[in-house]
């Protein structure tokens, strides 16, 4: 059970994480703005997830035990998430193929038969559907404007492709929750993310990556078999805890 | 005695810390008060937005609130189920908001109409000559508007 919250968690605060990387520097204000709440929502979500993980374990550990103090090869995410932000097409693409994934994923968690789940899907659902409109209408201004925006994006949805078939494939820990009604049926959400993803692609004039269909998918962040990426990340996300263990506000 | 009316009451000196003319009861996050038979104090809020900072300090403050009026014990603890939406805004609340220059929900969750659709007068000239400029605003609760006619920009309180 912890480890799939944990799990859970670690894919939103990843993805939160990388998102809040933007703060800053998104190419307009308002993007800005939006890349920086939309990693709010999720590192909110991250953090009730952390906290309920904690209150099972026991043991001491806080919200704060498992983001700070665990190193890479504990980390359950996908490996989509931890992807580098890239130019915004990049982080567009990443943010379409995991908001459509979420948004299908919490819809179906809040019929866990777990509360506690259930009442986090229940209420990132509600934020999880401004992401979704957000990443839609930016890859369809993307692949609908100019030559070399649709160029860009076309291009980010056919490199992060292989990243997208690891959200459906179920860890030993996913298929044991499954079984015990815990975890929605990862598998089966997949044709209506493809629908979804087809439909956003059609309108913004860009191609499906129809030649990955049934291709290899990179996988491995279940388990903890991370891409390079993640132990910078997390060299930067747990610096302040690392140099001074244990500071507090 | 201690009752939950009183509790209540002095909730009405807490104020949200990001639009501080709206007391927490105006946004409808206090779900409910407790008086435990030791006569510990347990007051039950939804957040608003999961990863709203404004949380801790709202929780900060009800302890602050209570202990200055004298009860011992104060426990706040949070609910996330049902989930917090904007229907549970009073019509006081409401109107404060727009006073204060932030356009309030325009619709219940129910029937809140395709983005299109919606539309927001402007909360300084009233103009219904609106346009969405970003669903993210300044906060997590709020979308960035601006006023065609006046040409102010404006934040709406989002219908969620």
């Amino acid at each position: 059970m912890i480890n799939y919250i944990l799990h859970l968690a670690d894919n939103a605060l990843i993805y939160g994480h990388r998102l809040s990387e933007w703060c800053g520097h998104g190419p307009i204000l308002e993007v800005d703005m939006a890349l920086s709440n939309i990693a709010l929502d999720n590192i909110g979500a991250a953090r009730s997830l952390y906290q309920y993980a904690a209150t099972i374990e026991g043991n001491g550990k806080t919200e704060d035990s498992y983001p700070y103090q665990r190193d890479v090869r504990e980390f359950k995410n996908v490996l989509l998430v931890e992807m580098p932000n890239g130019d915004f097409a990049d982080t567009i693409a990443r943010s379409l193929f995991f908001d459509a994934y979420q948004f299908l994923f919490y819809t179906a968690l809040q019929k866990s038969s777990d509360k506690q789940l259930a009442s986090i899907a229940e209420k990132s659902l509600k934020e999880v559907t401004y992401h979704l409109r957000f990443s839609k209408e930016w890859t369809i201004r993307m692949g609908d404007g100019t030559e070399e925006s649709k160029q860009k994006i076309q291009h980010a949805i056919n490199e992060l492709w292989s990243y997208t078939g690891e959200m459906f494939d179920a860890s030993d820990v996913e298929k044991q929750m499954i079984e015990t009604g815990i975890a929605p049926d990862i598998a089966s959400l997949k044709p209506m993310w493809e629908q979804i993803i087809s439909d956003t692609l059609e309108e913004a004039t860009l191609s499906f990556p129809i030649q990955m269909q049934g291709a290899w998918f990179q996988k491995g962040g279940k388990t903890g078999v991370h891409t390079e990426y993640m132990g910078f990340l997390l060299a930067e996300m747990q610096y302040l805890q690392k140099s001074y263990p244990g500071l507090e506000w | 005695m201690i009752t939950k009316e009183t509790i209540l009451n002095y909730l009405e000196e807490v104020f949200d810390p990001e639009v501080p003319v709206l007391t927490i009861q105006d946004l409808g996050i206090v779900r409910d008060v407790i008086i435990h038979s030791d006569q510990k104090v347990e007051v039950v809020i939804t957040p608003t937005y999961s990863g709203c900072p404004a949380m801790n300090t709202i929780s900060t403050n009800i302890k602050f609130e209570l202990i200055g009026r004298g009860i011992q014990q104060v426990i706040v603890t949070e609910v996330l189920s049902p989930a917090w939406t904007t229907d549970w805004m009073t019509e006081t609340g409401k109107q404060k908001l727009k006073e204060y220059g932030i356009a309030p929900p325009q619709y219940t969750t129910k029937n809140n109409p395709s983005e299109t659709e919606v539309v927001v007068p402007c909360p300084q000239c009233n103009s219904t000559h609106t346009q969405l400029l970003s669903q993210f605003g300044s906060t997590s609760c709020k979308a960035l508007y601006k006023c065609m006619d006046c040409l102010e920009p404006f934040d709406y309180f989002k219908c969620h």
